[in-house]
C-alpha cells in the first residue's frame, strides 16, 4: 500500500482519519475495496450497510487492528502499516459487537483493570460504571450479566479516558431504550473534547439520530 | 500517564490467576487427572517396588510435562479477540503481557508440580533423597520455562484453526531441554552431585524464553488482533 506524505501529528484542522482508496482482502477475499472516508476533530460520521457490506472491518482498519491491502490511510496522524501505530491506539476507543469483558471476573473488576492499565485510579472503573447505570452491579461476574449490563459496562471502558478517537461497532445492540443516552453522551462528549467519532451500524435512521452526518457502504465500498 | 510494564505485567498476572481460582479448573480437573495419570503405571504393570522407585522420576516429568502444557495452553487460550484488542487499546506493553500471563501460568504450574511430588511418593513408594528442598528452585525454573514456552506456542498458534493439536506439537519438543535439565538435576542429587550445573542449564534456557517472548510479543500481537 502506499502511503500518506504527511507523518506528523495532527493539528488541530487536520484529519483525526484519512482514507483514501483503501481496500483490504482477508484471506484473499476482497471485503473493502476503494474505501474513502476523513474524519475531523469535532466531527462525527456514521456508516450505514446492510450485513456483510464490510463495516466492522473498515472499523477495525480504523482501529488500527487491521492493515489495509491497498490505497493509504492515516490515523490520527500516524500512516496505516507504520511501525509507531501501536503508539497511537491509547487514544482510541473502540467497542466491537462482542464486549470484551472477562466472564470470570465481576464488571467492577473488569473496568479496573482497563482503568488501572491506563493509568487511571482502580476507582475510576466504579466510576464509570455508575456513569452507565451499573453502580449496583459493579460485584457481579460478567458471565452473569444480561447481555445488556456487559454492552453498557462495556461502553463504559470508553468513558475511562478522553480518547480523541471513539469507534462504535453497532452499539445499541443488546440495550434497551434507557440506554440510548449512554451512547449520546459517549458521542458528545468525544466532540466536545475535540474528538472524533466513527459509528456503524445496519439501521441509518438510528445513526442520524446520533452523528452529524451518515454514508453508506455497500458490497466493501462507501458511497 | 500508562501504567509502567511491571505494573502492567502485575495486573495482568492478577487477572489471570483470579480466573483461574474462580474457573478453578487446574485444581478440580487437571490436578486429580494428573494424579490418576501418575497412578496408571504402578497399576497397570504390577511391577517390583524397585522398578517402581526406578520409574518414578521420569514419571514424574512426563506427567508434569503434559498436564503442565495443559494448564499454560489453556490460559492462552482464553482470551478473546475482543479481549485482545480491548487491552492493546489500553497502551499495553505486549511484552508486558507476555510476562504477566507467563508468570500467572507459571506460578499456577509451579503449584501443581510442587503437589504432584505427593501421589508420586505414595504411588511408586518413592524416597527422595537427601536435599529435596534443593528441587524448589528447579520445580520453579521448569515451571517458569514451560509457562513461558506455552504462553509463546499459544500466542504462535492464535486463529489457527489447528491450534488445539499444533500448540502441544510446537511446545513438547521444545520443552525437552527444560525437562532434561530438571530431570538431571534430580539424578544429580540421588547421586550425591552437585545439581548447579543443571540449575544455570535451566536459568539459561529461562533467559533464552525470555527473551525471545519479550522481543516477539509485539509482532505476535500484531498477527493476534
Amino acid at each position: 500500500m502506499t502511503r500518506p506524505s504527511s507523518t506528523q501529528p495532527p493539528s488541530a484542522g487536520s484529519p483525526l482519519v484519512d482514507l483514501v482508496d483503501l481496500s483490504v482482502s482477508l484471506s484473499g477475499t476482497p471485503v473493502l475495496s476503494k474505501c474513502r472516508l476523513s474524519l475531523r476533530p469535532g466531527e462525527s460520521l456514521g456508516v450505514a450497510g446492510p450485513n456483510g457490506a464490510g463495516k466492522s472491518t473498515l472499523l477495525a482498519v480504523v482501529a488500527t487492528f487491521v492493515t489495509p491491502t491497498g490505497g493509504s490511510g492515516a490515523v490520527l496522524g500516524t500512516p496505516l502499516g507504520s511501525p509507531r501505530i501501536p503508539a497511537v491506539r491509547a487514544e482510541i476507543g473502540w467497542s466491537g459487537h462482542l464486549p470484551a469483558l472477562y466472564p470470570d471476573l465481576t464488571l467492577g473488576e473488569n473496568l479496573a483493570l482497563s482503568a488501572r492499565l491506563s493509568g487511571h485510579p482502580a476507582s475510576r472503573g466504579q466510576q464509570v460504571l455508575a456513569q452507565v447505570g451499573l453502580a449496583g452491579a459493579a460485584g457481579i461476574r460478567a458471565e452473569r450479566c444480561s447481555n445488556g449490563m456487559r454492552r453498557r459496562a462495556d461502553l463504559a471502558r470508553l468513558l475511562i479516558g478522553s480518547p480523541r478517537l471513539v469507534l462504535l461497532d453497532e452499539p445499541d445492540a443488546g440495550l434497551d431504550q434507557d440506554a440510548a443516552p449512554i451512547i449520546d453522551h459517549l458521542i458528545r462528549r468525544t466532540i466536545r473534547r475535540g474528538g472524533a467519532v466513527l459509528c456503524v451500524s445496519h439501521d441509518a435512521a438510528k445513526l442520524s439520530g446520533w452523528v452529524d452526518r451518515v454514508v453508506e457502504m455497500r458490497d466493501g465500498r462507501t458511497t | 500517564m500508562r501504567a509502567g510494564f511491571w505494573r502492567s505485567a502485575g495486573l495482568i498476572a492478577l487477572r489471570d490467576l483470579r480466573v483461574e481460582l474462580r474457573s478453578g479448573e487446574a485444581l478440580t480437573v487437571v490436578f486429580p487427572f494428573a494424579v490418576v495419570a501418575s497412578w496408571i503405571a504402578p497399576l497397570a504393570t504390577n511391577a517390583s517396588p524397585l522398578l517402581l522407585r526406578d520409574l518414578a522420576a521420569p514419571v514424574y516429568w512426563l506427567i508434569t510435562l503434559l498436564f503442565g502444557m495443559m494448564i499454560v495452553l489453556r490460559q492462552t487460550a482464553l482470551e478473546t479477540r475482543a479481549q485482545r484488542r480491548a487491552l492493546a487499546l489500553t497502551g499495553l506493553d505486549p511484552a508486558a503481557r507476555f510476562a504477566g500471563r507467563s508468570g500467572a501460568s507459571g506460578l499456577v504450574l509451579a503449584a501443581v508440580a510442587g503437589t504432584l511430588i505427593l501421589p508420586v511418593i505414595i504411588f511408586y513408594d518413592y524416597r527422595p533423597p537427601s536435599g529435596a528442598t534443593l528441587m524448589a528452585p528447579v520445580i520453579i525454573l521448569a515451571a517458569a520455562g514451560l509457562a513461558m514456552l506455552g504462553t509463546l506456542a499459544g500466542d504462535v498458534t492464535i486463529g489457527l484453526r489447528a491450534r488445539t493439536s499444533l500448540a502441544p506439537l510446537l511446545m513438547a519438543p521444545l520443552a525437552v531441554p527444560l525437562v532434561m535439565g530438571a530431570a538431571q538435576s534430580l539424578e544429580s542429587l540421588v547421586a550425591g552431585k552437585s545439581i548447579i550445573t543443571w540449575v544455570l542449564a535451566l536459568v539459561i534456557a529461562d533467559l533464552g524464553l525470555a527473551a525471545a517472548g519479550v522481543m516477539s510479543a509485539r509482532a505476535l500481537e500484531e498477527i493476534s488482533l
